[in-house]
């Protein structure tokens, strides 16, 4: 059985369970003992390393680069700027949403930190030092800093690399249905509306990315050990930027020190590694410092939203439209399903039985980097779930509802499943009242409530300057991407492989395309094969992160893994267990159809002690046992899951905080999340994950955000200035669940990485902004941002500071 | 110019650039890659190790400030196949994801107990206050301190006994 | 990762050696302590010594010890020397209350109380504390010892009056019965530098009223850390809630923030009276021996 100890959560199992269960994670061992293998640990004979200069402008045309000083420095061994890449028709790349992005500079920067030459040298010391030599000379630009004037008809035109181009303008793209949608707007009672910025975050693992490209001058075959998420992807995309044959690139992700979408997209110092190998000769490692994580990879959100809500007003939710003008930065270099320019924002009608609703998105170009994507948001359901549960209390601020109620009494009721939101998405289940009053119920809601009265009265009677706040939030996730016939990458359809082999011992190895980067896959595979065939978890090898080792798959990110790979393994085993039952009738001479599983063997019905059991049929299926004629030796299967549909987790939320209104300080007084991802297969993991994302949401709402200052420079460069939340900010989380599984998902899960990432921003700003009966600030809630919101003059947080 | 630095034990002299910072002088020059980096300010704390008997950022020690001392890392916790119990407690409480923090906390929670045999949750989250998680959301590392306190306790109540 | 450029590295054994190692290397040597400012800012090569002259050996600078009537810091005592000291517990407890909330506790245990100082960063909290409790620098040069009252330390951001062949080698802080004293402070997260701080000391005589007060402010702009007109409000006053207000007024009035992203002028000038006021209010309970 679980140990659950109410107080201090999950423990692991003693023993390993033959399945599902809370058992001690396998990888661990390594990393306790300080013997993971992460990219900067790997040391290649011969190894060179690398340093990238980067623009210290937003703006600016490149006159001359002067690298003859570099060069001279007696320990470099090669220059590179976007002459040379040019030269090899490599100074663009593609991106993943239709644009090509600078690999090194040509002809101007575009964002601060943009990449201009990259420098190898004997030892990474030596490479740092040479940055210094390298003389560029630029002529400043005037650059496009804020998102709301890049189509001003005067704003500088920052893409003046494709022919004809005369704005900043990106893309328009609408989903839902206008005319419906202004309808319900016509005959609505009430009307709230509200202006909201995501503002621009960053996933900032506590590993920096990086690469380490070996070309093997005599065979040709390229290596590359990278922090990807997504090996295969990424083993595609370098056949076709750099033309080199596919079957000579092995990509090799090590262990990760964490990605959330940081680790999704191919950046120019891992083109420029390979460059730098084939004109060395000798492997080339580069690595980021936190700087250069933090202004040129992939950031998140930036999302300028103006969304409105429509009810009755007896608090009948009717409808929501929004206009979202979308800061992609100087490359729209978003990682996301490729017919989806704002990802899978369009599912912001959220968990509410909505009549209708519409969005029309505008994507602009910035001077600031491209991404977008990224920061654990499943495609941007985060910029919808804050859009939603926003609009929600700030309709119910205005009309004096509780917001509790007003969420209760229109969610989706369980009968409604599956069900069909008005934007198209098919929800395939839930009990979303009972999880909403699970964590009411956790959290003492009504007790709550009184509480927050008296401290009120005390704050108007002038006694204090403290007053408490709740905040809810309700989402619906939509994981699992997903069906290949809607969703893609760069074509690539995204449906994953796997591969599962039983070795004569009953020993087995599973060989998936989805990449780890500290959720546990190697645990937690190996007990969905343990579930499906009796094998121990321990005597399950999962292999991942080497392109010449697993089958094709578009890797981890969007929580996909378990909704995708996941069921790809059960299905993998599944096979094995059919080929498994027809040795076993071999080996027992019975008819297949006489024979019943029980977890681990095959039993004759009928005759309890006629059985043969996995290691049993394992050797058998090795041997001179005489099979059917139709069925191979060996027991192994393969399989390429396409998955029907996503799988849609939700959960509620309850945060509660208390602010000091005379400094702006707010403190995270307890946190409350109800999370329904249908089965769980560890629950220690599943609640690990839930806790992280948690954590997000008390980063992004209270402290994380890229901002910027008129001439571009970038004001959260390091982790000075980007804030990341620390076990001091953080409460002891309260967790809960419900369990609907998915009925479409071969083992009814759901995916639960980013969830908590998704859900929680709303809850902690919700809690903030009900503390100090504000209707709206954006995040995040700064001390200065909420002191400044009480006064009635909020913060453009997305900007220097005045 | 020459070091020599006792890590985990060993005393190790090398010719080391006096810029070469005490992070490198593990990773690089002494190949113990427990130690990890992650920023440059001395923010995240992947980097602590212990300079004598004192929990530091070594990103922001020189190597030749840590001459003529004594250097614990995390390769030094395990004593052969018996883990420290904080490497257990994290183990057994799900105290660490992606692990790149993981060495660190490990160093700092062990400095802790010695310290402190029976640490409260406050006192904990305070130790660990300068260490960036980006995955546990910290509770799980205040669990597994925890555990690992009470690990000890055990084992002290059967030495005892 | 970012590393500094290359330098010469010398290790002291003595002040006398620091003296002379900084006269033989010159204005381009470096004195390093605990590095927790100087190494990153070497990093980001924002500094580049070309040598860096390492004090971390030098015994007689450690210590935190009673010298009669004053409480004397060794410039090389570390943050978590201080912050655990019971002398410091005793007698400043605004010197605790700004050592709890400097930077995180590995930082602590390696930064320096000397180092902070002669960082001279405008947002390090304990410029504003020792202003508050009229502490002096004790500086030490070829010619001898020569003490500035902390007030008079700093020339400017980043910038003291310890010449290129001195070494700062303790810090005083008079001793004085009947004071109480607190720092405040506002950060956007635990381990950030101020937004704002006022740290406050106070000195009551048995009916209540203000003899002497002393009230550092950081990263508002504050002329020396210091808010004198405040100071000079309540001396002779009730050390009453109404004067600990008056005295924010007064403090917030002088001061002369500059907006960043840690907040805009309105809101730092605001904290530096709210937290003036609080600062007064909680050292007032400390002498009045009403809270610990």
């Amino acid at each position: 059985m679980t140990t659950t100890d109410p107080d201090t959560g999950f423990r692991a199992l003693d023993a390993t369970p033959m399945g599902y269960g809370s058992m001690r994670r396998k990888e661990d061992a390594r990393f306790v003992r300080g013997k993971g293998r992460y990219l900067d640990d790997i040391v290649l004979p011969g190894m060179l390393h690398a340093a990238i200069l980067r623009s210290p402008h937003a703006h600016a045309r490149i006159v001359s680069i002067d690298t003859s000083a570099a060069e001279a420095h007696p320990r470099v061994r090669a220059v590179i700027t976007g002459e040379t890449l040019a030269g090899l028709g490599l100074a663009w790349m593609p991106t993943l949403s239709h644009d090509v992005q600078s690999v090194l500079a040509t002809d101007k920067v575009r964002f601060q930190g943009q990449e201009v030459a990259f420098v190898v040298a004997e030892d990474r010391y030596s490479a740092r030092d040479a940055l210094a030599l390298v003389d560029v000379e630029y002529d400043p630009l005037p650059a496009v800093i804020d998102a709301q004037h890049a189509l001003d008809a005067d704003a500088p035109v920052i893409r003046d690399d494709q022919e004809g181009r005369t704005d900043n303008h990106i893309f328009d793209w609408e989903a839902g249905d206008a005319a419906a949608t202004d309808d319900v707007f016509a005959r609505a009672d009430v009307v709230s509306s509200c202006d909201m910025l995501y503002p621009r975050s960053h996933p900032a693992p506590m590993e920096t990315c990086g690469s380490i490209a070996s070309m093997d001058p005599v065979s040709g075959k390229l290596t590359v050990y990278t922090t990807t998420q997504a090996p295969h992807a990424h083993r595609t995309v370098y056949a076709l930027v750099a033309g080199l044959p596919e079957h000579k690139i092995q990509i090799i992700s090590p262990d990760i020190g964490g990605g959330f979408g940081n680790k999704v997209g191919i950046y120019p110092g891992y083109v420029c590694a390979v460059v730098g190998s084939i004109v060395t000769g000798a492997p080339v490692k580069w690595t980021e410092d936190r700087s250069e994580n933090l202004m040129s990879t992939s950031f998140a959100r930036d999302y300028h939203m103006r969304g409105e809500i429509a009810a009755t007003h007896d608090g009948k939710l009717l409808g929501v439209r929004v206009t979202v003008l979308a800061d992609h930065g100087a490359f729209n270099g978003t990682a996301q399903p490729s017919k989806m320019p704002a990802g899978l924002f369009h599912v912001f009608s959220g968990s509410y039985d909505l009549a209708a609703a519409h969005c029309a998105v505008t994507g602009v170009y910035t001077n600031k980097a491209p991404g977008g994507v990224a920061y654990a948001c499943s495609f941007r359901i985060t910029e919808a779930v804050y859009l939603i549960e926003r609009l929600v209390d700030v309709l119910a601020h205005d009309q004096g509802w509780d917001p509790a109620e007003l969420r209760r009494t229109n969610l989706l009721r369980s009968e409604q499943f599956p069900y069909t939101t008005a934007l198209g998405w098919e929800y395939d289940s839930g009990d979303y009242p009972r999880t909403l009053a699970t964590a009411l119920d956790m959290a003492g809601y009504d007790e709550l409530r009184a509480e927050q009265k008296q401290v009120r009265s005390a704050y108007e009677r002038g006694e204090s300057p403290m007053l408490m706040g709740i905040g809810l939030s309700f989402f619906t996730e939509a994981v699992g991407a997903g069906p290949r016939r809607t969703m893609d990458i760069l074509g690539l359809g995204m449906a994953d492989g796997a591969e599962l082999r039983i070795h004569p011992t009953g020993k087995a190895v599973l060989r998936l395309s989805c990449m780890t980067q500290g959720q546990g896959h190697q645990t937690t595979f190996a007990q969905i094969v343990a579930e499906e065939l009796g094998i121990s978890p321990d005597d399950i090898e999962v292999v991942q992160g080497d392109t010449d080792q697993t089958p094709f798959g578009l890797g981890t990110y969007g929580s996909r893994s378990t909704p995708v790979s996941g069921a790809a393994t059960a299905m993998v085993a599944r096979k094995v267990r059919d080929r498994a039952r027809i040795v076993a009738a071999a080996m027992l001479e019975v008819s297949p159809d006489d024979l019943e599983w029980e977890k681990g063997a095959f039993r004759v019905a009928g005759d309890p002690a006629a059985a043969a059991t996995m290691n049993e049929i394992a050797m058998a299926a090795h041997s001179d046992l005489e099979l059917p004629d139709d069925v191979e030796g060996h027991l192994d299967a393969t399989c390429v899951y396409n998955p029907p549909n996503l799988t849609y987790p939700c959960g509620a939320y309850v945060c509660v905080v208390d602010v000091d209104t005379a400094t702006g300080q707010v403190k995270v007084r307890r946190f409350v999340a109800v999370d329904d991802c249908g089965v769980r297969i560890n629950p220690m993991v599943v609640e690990g994950q839930v806790h992280g994302g948690l954590a997000d949401g008390i980063g992004m709402a209270l402290m994380e955000v890229m901002a910027f200052d008129t001439d571009g420079n970038h004001l959260g460069a390091s982790f000075m200035d980007y804030l990341l939340p620390t076990a001091m900010e953080c409460p002891s989380w309260e967790l809960g669940e419900t369990v609907t599984p998915s009925p479409h998902h071969p083992i009814g899960a759901k995916g639960v990485g980013e969830s908590a990432t998704v859900g929680s921003p709303p809850a902690v700003t919700n809690a903030v902004l009900d503390a100090i009966r504000v209707r709206h600030a954006d995040m995040p809630l700064t001390p200065a941002a909420v002191w400044r919101a009480v006064r009635g003059t909020p913060l453009r947080t997305d900007l220097a500071i005045g | 110019m020459e070091i020599t630095v006792t890590v985990n034990g060993t005393g190790y002299t090398r010719d080391v650039e006096p810029r070469l910072l005490l992070v490198h002088f593990l990773r690089d020059t002494l190949g113990l890659t427990g130690t990890h980096w992650g920023c440059d300010t001395s923010n995240c704390g992947v980097c602590v190790a212990w300079l004598d008997e004192t929990p530091v950022k070594t990103c922001t020690v020189l190597a030749v400030m840590a001459d003529g001392h004594r250097v614990r890392t995390v390769e030094d916790l395990a004593t052969g196949d018996t883990l420290d119990p904080v490497q257990q407690g994290f183990s057994d409480r799900h105290g660490l994801q992606c692990g790149f923090c993981t060495p660190g906390m490990l160093m700092t929670a062990r400095r802790l107990l010695d310290d402190d045999p029976d640490p409260s949750e406050a006192t904990i989250r305070e130790a660990i206050s300068g260490q960036i998680c980006r995955c546990t959301g910290y509770e799980n590392i205040v669990r597994s301190v925890r555990a690992a306190a009470e690990i000890e306790r055990t084992a002290d109540q059967e030495a005892r006994a | 990762m970012q590393v500094p450029a290359q330098f010469e590295y010398e290790r002291a054994t003595s002040v006398a050696h620091a003296v002379e190692l900084l006269t033989r290397y010159g204005p381009d040597s470096r004195l390093v302590a605990g590095g927790h400012s100087l190494i990153p800012m070497m990093k980001l090569r924002i500094a580049e010594p070309e040598t860096l002259i390492d004090i971390n050996d030098v015994a007689e600078l450690t210590g935190i010890r009673l010298d009669g009537t004053e409480l004397v810091l060794g410039a090389m005592a570390r943050h978590a020397d201080l912050l655990a000291s019971p002398l410091a517990v005793e007698h400043f407890p605004i010197l605790v209350d700004a050592e709890r909330v400097i930077a995180d506790p590995v930082v602590r245990n390696r930064g320096t109380v000397g180092g902070s100082l002669c960082q001279a960063d405008p947002s390090e909290d304990l410029s504003a504390a020792f202003a508050a409790v009229h502490a002096v620098a004790v500086i030490e040069g070829a010619d001898g010892r020569r003490q500035v009252p902390v007030r008079e330390f700093h020339v400017g951001p980043y910038q003291t009056v310890v010449g290129d062949a001195e070494i700062l080698v303790e810090i005083r802080v008079p001793v004085r019965p009947g004071g109480g004293s607190a720092y405040e402070k506002v950060e956007r997260r635990v381990g950030d530098w101020s937004v704002a701080a006022a740290g406050a000391a106070l000195w009551l005589d048995p009916t209540g009223v203000v003899t002497d007060a002393g009230i550092g402010l950081t990263a508002v702009g504050a002329a020396q850390f210091a808010a004198a007109r405040a100071e000079e409000f309540l001396r002779g006053v009730p050390g009453s809630d109404d004067a600990f207000t008056e005295a924010g007024r007064i403090a917030a009035e002088d001061c002369r923030p500059v907006a960043d992203q840690r907040g805009p002028v309105d809101y730092k000038r605001h904290l530096a009276g709210e937290l003036t006021t609080r600062a007064l209010r909680r050292a007032a309970a400390r002498a009045r021996g009403q809270e610990a």
